[in-house]
């Protein structure tokens, strides 16, 4: 039973890890890269720290292991944030075939605030202001 | 089956195939983030493969150095990201 349950976890958990790095090296963009590798990641290493406090059953592994679940899955998504959010900002290139930039000309450029409108557009007649 | 043979006929030469695709990526990667997110799924996958070792030798003090290793990636991380950004506004 405890051997039946690593071998499901662990082997899962290693075909999530596979399918990142297939994905980190076969995605033809940057941000999609960055939306491919965290998640499935981050579930794929809990997955097998999982297996391993299955494996030893003590309270003092156990709680090591959720422990790095923990940190991993509340720091893994702040740091895809701050590295996408900088690399747009620096304006790493999307993919030419993409088809939908829904934050083009809505961050302003000198203090990186982000707006519902189009940045230079906050006069009354703007279409899509809403406090007007 | 036994988890011992499973673990090492199919999870390690797994974790190791998916570190190498994360190196031809670090080795490829045309800009500075690419590397940057290859370098990180590259230590995650470290912390996986320790904990897989770990079963193997019966030995739960490698769990420690994973969990360090999780601290680096997500500090290297950050890092990168604010010197990225600084530069940028240079």
């Amino acid at each position: 039973m405890k051997e039946l349950a690593i071998i499901i976890l662990s082997g899962t958990g290693t075909i999530f890890i596979v399918l990142a790095a297939i994905g980190i090296m076969r995605m033809p963009d940057f941000y999609l890269r960055l939306s491919v590798t965290v998640k499935a990641t981050t579930l794929g290493v809990g997955m097998m720290l999982v297996s391993a406090a299955i494996f030893f059953g003590e309270v003092s592994t156990t709680s090591k292991s959720v422990s790095i679940i923990f940190f991993l899955i509340l720091t893994a998504p702040v740091a895809a944030h701050m590295i996408g959010r900088a690399s747009y900002f620096t304006g790493v290139p999307m993919w030419k075939k993409s088809v939908l930039d829904e934050l083009k000309h809505k961050y302003d450029e000198k203090t990186s605030e982000l707006r519902s409108t189009n940045v230079g557009t906050e006069d009354v007649n703007a279409p899509d202001d809403t406090n007007a | 089956m036994s988890a011992e043979t499973f673990l090492l006929y199919f999870v390690i030469p797994g974790l190791g195939l998916a570190a190498l695709m994360t190196f031809i990526r670090i080795f490829i990667g045309p800009r500075v983030e690419d590397r940057i997110i290859a370098l990180d799924l590259l230590i995650t996958t470290g912390s996986a493969i320790i904990a897989t070792y770990s079963i193997l030798n019966n030995n739960s003090t490698f769990l420690d150095v994973a969990m360090i290793f999780a601290l680096i990636a997500f500090l290297g991380t950050v890092a990168f990201a604010y010197y990225i950004r600084k530069a940028k506004n240079k």
